[in-house]
């Protein structure tokens, strides 16, 4: 074959000189190699006693955010459903009654709202979509758990606590601490 | 005919057979991944070899008849997943040229770096595997860190490690942080030390060396009538690389060699990958100090200036009406695609990755189909095992990088 380009280059493959061939001599030298890493530092963590620390954009299990008045955010626009790739989302609006006011931040919103979890790829694309702030994802992982059925959250799962009423777990998890 | 004494009693009118049938896959652990063959062995010989594909088919292509433009990129993550980010931005840069879009150079740049990142951690892991199919383990637990390193800078900018989907069209979805960047250098300054390590554990090793050369041989003629691309064909001798051929995303401003190899064995593949490795670090090293130069605003810039693709910041659509009807009409698919028919290729880690995009103009792509380098590899599989030692075909099964995700779509 001609060169198709002036950059090629041909790898190094000239046979194995005399001292490369004895065996011996190949087992000593990586033994050499295994040997100095017994003084390194140990790369792997013991889960799930210790945890690595999760970038501040990881994409983990979903969370449904309230405001600071502990109303919920989501309107039940159907951003989320529409932009997830995976059909994960389902929800049903409701509209907000008098006196709901303190409940939910908008006049409509999500009576029932849920993701399956099994067909959840965490893309991250119902963050992205979602115009009210009120959907994302977080820094956990989804437990693991024995049916099917169990895997489908709904708004008892994902809501976040209130952080009026309980400051300290709303800010765990918003992962503030 | 010979008289055969048998110690079985065959039933009358049996033809005897002196070869073994073996299903290899697809559930076995020596194949990586969901891949079947039909082995007829002569004892250990490989007589004849048949490949089935489809186990892992998942439609790829019909689903993606199905999403606007921006949801298809999590299907490209499922592809080579060694290496998602390269499809993902593949799939990018796809879409790109049917919307016309112009990148700025600063988004080029970024996007090689990721994309480079990829091609090693792709490396690293199919060299890597060979030493474990070969009998050496160890070499691939010293690497494994650094690939973890290379997918912790994918978590600080898309926020998964996997699966990425990573980039938007237009660019990426937010600024490197500066922990991306720390964590890029610490990898620029430690990697090498332990490419080196990895070298000297396997380049040079006689028992390695016996073990890869001269199996899995493919002459450059037969690759390319295979249609062989990447790593796998340079080995054979032909210098063929789309990041060259076909420069996209500014690969056109950066110096690196191709490294070739002769023969097309599994030792040559092996070489070949473990140089590219080395040219991509000086590929990363070229891009960071090309992104370091950007000064002022310019070092701000992440994406193109396209408000009808790219997704106006999230502040603006909490306030302003004019940003929230474009979030909606994005998020909805309804902006406007022209009609038209691409083909882009970006050099995938194990090949030239094509999309081949075909748009009536509607929400969707009419047609779309992916051309996998693996789907390609795995045809010739039967040619390059015949006459070998099963124990062989498994080394070379992972040393064309064959991935089952890929293959199957
Ligand atoms: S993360 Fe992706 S797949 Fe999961 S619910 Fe959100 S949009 Fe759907
Ligand atoms: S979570 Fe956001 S995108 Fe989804 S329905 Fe609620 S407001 Fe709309």
């Amino acid at each position: 074959m001609q060169a198709l380009t002036t950059r090629a280059k041909q790898v190094q493959r000239k046979p194995l000189s005399w001292v490369e061939r004895i065996y011996l001599w190949n087992i000593f030298k990586g033994m050499l190699i295994t040997f100095s890493h017994i003084f390194k530092k140990q790369p792997t963590i013991h889960y799930p006693e210790q945890k690595r620390t999760f970038s501040p954009v990881f994409r983990g299990l979903h969370v449904l955010n309230r405001d600071e008045e502990g109303r919920e955010r989501c309107t039940a626009c159907g951003l989320c459903a529409v932009a997830c790739p995976a059909e994960a989302i389902t929800m049903e609006a409701a509209e907000r009654m008098q006196g709901e006011e303190h409940l939910y931040r908008e006049e409509k919103y999500a009576a029932k709202y849920e993701i399956n979890m099994l067909r959840c790829i965490f893309c991250g694309l119902c963050e992205e979509a979602c115009p009210k702030d009120a959907i994302y994802l977080s820094e956990t992982f989804t437990p693991s758990d024995f049916t099917r059925e169990s895997f489908i959250y709904g708004k008892e799962n994902l809501l976040i606590p209130d952080p009026v009423k309980q400051p300290e777990a709303f800010a765990k998890a918003r992962g503030l601490n | 005919m010979q008289e055969h004494q048998h110690h079985i009693k065959l039933p009358e009118g049996s033809i005897e057979k002196q070869t073994t049938t073996l299903n290899l896959g697809p559930t076995h652990p020596a194949t990586h991944g969901v891949f079947q063959n039909i082995l007829e062995l002569d004892g250990e010989r490989i007589v004849s070899a048949e490949q089935t594909v489809g186990y892992i088919h998942r439609a790829f292509e019909k689903l993606a008849e199905r999403r606007p433009l921006y949801q298809i990129t999590t299907l490209t993550d499922r592809l080579n997943y060694c290496s998602s980010p390269i499809n993902n931005m593949g799939w990018h840069m796809t879409c790109e040229k049917l919307l016309k879009i112009e990148t700025p150079k600063r988004v080029d740049y970024l996007r090689i770096i990721i994309m480079e990142l990829a091609r090693i951690s792709d490396h690293l892991i199919c060299n890597s595997i060979v030493g474990v199919d070969s009998g050496a383990y160890t070499g691939f637990l010293y690497v494994m860190q650094y690939r973890e390193l290379i997918y912790e800078i994918y978590e600080e900018i898309c926020g998964s490690r996997l699966t990425t989907n990573i980039g938007r069209i237009g660019g990426f979805e937010r600024n490197f942080n500066a922990v991306a960047f720390e964590k890029l250098e610490k990898f620029l300054r430690e990697y090498p030390k332990v490419l080196k390590e990895f070298d000297n554990l396997f380049v040079r090793n006689r028992i390695f060396m016996d073990r890869l050369q001269g199996t899995g041989a493919i002459s450059a003629e037969r690759a390319l009538n295979y249609g062989f691309t990447g790593p796998n064909l340079r080995a054979s001798g032909v210098d063929y690389d789309v990041r060259v051929h076909n420069p996209y995303c500014s690969y056109g401003d950066f110096d690196f060699i191709i490294p070739v190899g002769k023969t097309g064995d599994n030792y040559d593949k092996f070489l070949v990958r473990d140089e590219e490795m080395w040219q991509s670090l000086s590929i990363i090293e070229q891009a960071y100090r090309k992104v370091q130069d950007f000064k002022g605003a310019d070092a701000e810039v992440f994406h193109a200036d396209v408000p009808e693709y790219y997704l106006p910041e999230k502040k603006d659509v909490y306030t302003k009406m004019e940003a929230l009807i474009w979030h909606f009409k994005i998020i909805m698919g309804e902006t406007d695609i022209p009609k038209g028919e691409v083909y882009f290729s970006v050099e995938g880690a194990n090949g030239e990755l094509g999309f081949y995009l075909i748009s009536d103009g509607g929400r969707t792509p009419y047609r779309l189909h992916f051309r996998r380098p693996c789907f390609v590899y795995y045809q010739a599989y039967e040619e390059v095992t015949k006459g070998s030692m099963l124990s062989d075909a498994i080394i070379t099964m992972s040393s064309m990088n064959l991935i089952a995700g890929e293959m199957d779509a």
